[in-house]
């Protein structure tokens, strides 16, 4: 990895926290970029690589944890921006749907 | 063993979605372990490739037809088969000389354990996903493609995964038996939006020569092989289900009233706020019971007062003046709270409901308080559960006061709304007379009727005991009717037995006249009542 990492945070108020949907929608939107992305309940890790559902899931972080992104790569800018977005827009979601 | 079947058993589980169904017999028993190994390594992970290939194309091809929700379920399980990360270490163990069926198994059973053991109810549930992708790449290891059932059989096994239900054709009828499962399961939660009637928990039993079924999903019943007179009965209640629902639709914007015009208020019970969305307010009298227990299951920990305040102002503000109670947090028993309930070999017996509250005030206080504040919102009753000394009234009233006087203190706005009961403990049925100080009583009849009995409503081998029409249990119907009517309170009932059309006579003839039922059982209840006759079964 010589590109230098940009890193970016977002609080996650999605009501259930990084569950299945929401982490779904988030390892997708991390695959559509060429940069290695890694993501973190914290400021000091552990990082996790943001394009796995399965390292994604395995962090719960439940509602209320900054987020924080770190990017390193040609288009690391842009999966920053669209990742907080994504986290900030509740992942597109409407009325919170999660059954029982 | 060919010809005619012998007339089976009938089998009683669980009911987990509503609805009768007849059909034949389609037994999806899991995969059993015979998946050859090739004992080549660079064969067996070629196999574990084309398995992931083939589960995936699957499941892609299930989620282009099913409902959004499901799709979402779907699309999960296609995010793990896809994921490097779940799958480099079946081929490790596979390039170390296991088999791609074992390796793969070993893995998902290590993450089934490792969701299985989270203290979080949500990742919990997805551990059955994760053992839907297990079957499903298995399945596809063995080479044995799973034959879609045709439409309108009666699916029977030990279990059944969401994408097997979600394959099957339902459109013409059809319906669900099996000897585990549970009616919380994603795959009932799936039966009931698609209306297939489903019985879960009947335990195991021979499915060697089943043939034909008849699914009860309403009373958890199950017949296999039924004889001509099983099956005529079968379709006449079919027809007269039919019938009712129709009739059901005249009565659901009426005012409730028995044959002979005596008025009976018919509330419901709603367990989130989105539950209302679809009512209408006019259909029923006012919400009977509001359980408060969904916000205590949040993955953030303990919900915040406002967190709570905007829940039952949402409902209050539905119901408009109607009458709302609501019952504070009934945590313990069958629904504990992580980071409040305690365990306990006893827990139907232990710290539940107002005991855990009284235990943890700074808890309760931010209950109060939000409840205090949402009163100015509407009409609002507050409900105590598990009471069983009236001095737990008293340290409630306390503290609500002294929350109240805080608010004002505060600038808040804040009313001291009434504090009622649930009568669900056999003490308090027993001698309403020393519990006046509520300002109403409901009887929670469902633990009322487990502790008279004793007569666990966990354990399906005493449920035949535990009838609400017990003879003990409508005693201390009427008994707590009269206490309440002594001392000028109000007295309904929010338990099962208020929407069980053979009980609700039975409970009018006590003196009943105010019953909180589900809101898919109202039209059928306030239908049912204006066909009863005071005195029927007096």
């Amino acid at each position: 990895m010589s590109d230098v990492a940009l890193t970016a945070e977002v609080l996650l108020e999605h009501e259930v926290g990084l569950h299945a949907r929401p982490s779904v929608k988030l390892t997708k939107l991390a695959k559509t970029f060429r940069s290695r992305i890694d993501v973190s309940p914290g400021p000091d890790g552990p990082w996790i690589d943001a394009k796995s559902i399965v390292k994604v899931m395995g962090a719960r972080a439940p509602k209320g944890t900054v987020l924080h992104f770190r990017a390193a790569g040609e288009d690391a800018r842009a999966a920053l921006d669209a990742l907080v977005a994504l986290v900030r827009n509740d992942f597109e979601t409407g009325a919170a749907g999660e059954a029982e | 063993m060919t010809g005619t079947p012998a007339p089976g058993p009938e089998l009683i589980g669980r009911a987990a979605s509503p609805g009768l169904a007849a059909g034949p017999v389609v037994v999806v028993d899991a995969l059993a372990g015979d998946v050859v190994a090739s004992g080549d390594p660079r064969t067996e992970a070629a196999n574990l490739t084309r398995a992931l290939e083939t589960a995936s194309a699957q499941i892609a091809g299930l989620t282009e037809t099913v409902e959004p929700e499901a799709a979402e379920m779907l699309e999960f399980q296609l995010a793990m088969l896809e994921d490097e990360e779940l799958t480099a270490p079946v081929r490790a163990a596979i390039a170390d000389g296991a088999s791609a069926a074992a390796a793969f198994a070993a893995v998902l059973d290590a993450a089934i354990a490792d969701y299985g053991a989270s203290s979080d109810e949500y990742f919990r549930a997805r551990t059955a996903d994760l053992a839907d992708i297990r079957e499903r790449v298995l399945r596809a290891l063995s080479g044995k493609a799973s034959e879609a059932p045709a439409a309108g059989a009666v699916l029977v096994g030990k279990d059944l995964t969401p994408t097997r239900f979600l394959e099957t054709d339902w459109s013409a009828g059809g319906g669900i038996a099996l000897a585990d499962g549970s009616p919380s399961s994603h795959v009932a939660m799936l039966a009931r939006a698609r209306g297939v009637p489903m019985v879960t928990g009947l335990g195991a039993f021979d499915t060697s020569d089943l043939k034909e079924a008849l699914v009860d999903g309403d009373s958890g019943r199950v017949r296999f092989n039924p004889d001509e007179a099983a099956r005529r009965q079968h379709a006449e209640r079919v027809e007269a289900l039919a019938r009712e629902a129709e009739a059901a639709k005249t009565y659901l914007g009426r005012p409730a009233a028995t044959a002979c015009g005596v008025p009976i208020s018919v509330m419901i019970n709603v367990a989130a706020p989105e539950e209302v969305d679809a009512l209408d307010p006019a259909h029923c009298d006012g919400i009977g019971l509001m359980r408060t227990e969904f916000l205590f299951h949040g993955a953030g920990g303990l919900p915040d007062e406002d967190c709570q305040y905007q829940a039952y102002r949402k409902v209050l503000e539905w119901a408009g003046g109607r009458s709302v109670t609501i019952r504070t947090l009934d945590a313990g028993g069958d629904k504990p709270v992580p980071g409040l309930t305690v365990e306990e070999s006893n827990p139907f017996l232990g710290c539940r409901g107002i005991r855990l509250s009284l235990r943890r005030p700074e808890v309760f206080r931010v209950q109060l308080r939000a409840l205090a504040r949402a009163g100015c919102r509407g009409n609002l009753q507050v409900m105590l559960p598990m009471v069983s000394m009236p001095e737990e009234i008293e340290a409630a009233a306390r503290l609500l006061d002294t929350c109240v006087a805080e608010l004002h203190a505060e600038g808040h706005e804040a009313v001291r709304p009434p504090l009622g009961i649930m009568v669900e403990v056999p003490a308090v049925a027993v001698t309403p007379e020393r519990f006046a100080a509520a300002a109403f009583f409901s009887i929670g009849s469902n633990d009322l009727t487990q502790y008279v009995l004793a007569a666990g409503r966990d354990s399906p081998d005493v449920a035949e005991l535990g009838r609400a029409d017990d003879p003990a249990v409508l005693a201390l119907v009427a008994s707590t009717l009269r206490g309440g009517a002594a001392a000028g309170l109000p007295v309904s009932l929010c338990g099962d037995a208020g929407s069980d059309l053979a009980v609700l006579p039975k409970l009018l003839a006590c003196g009943l006249r105010r019953v909180s039922v589900a809101p898919a059982a109202l039209a059928r209840v306030k239908a049912a009542l204006a066909g009863m006759r005071l005195g029927d079964d007096g």
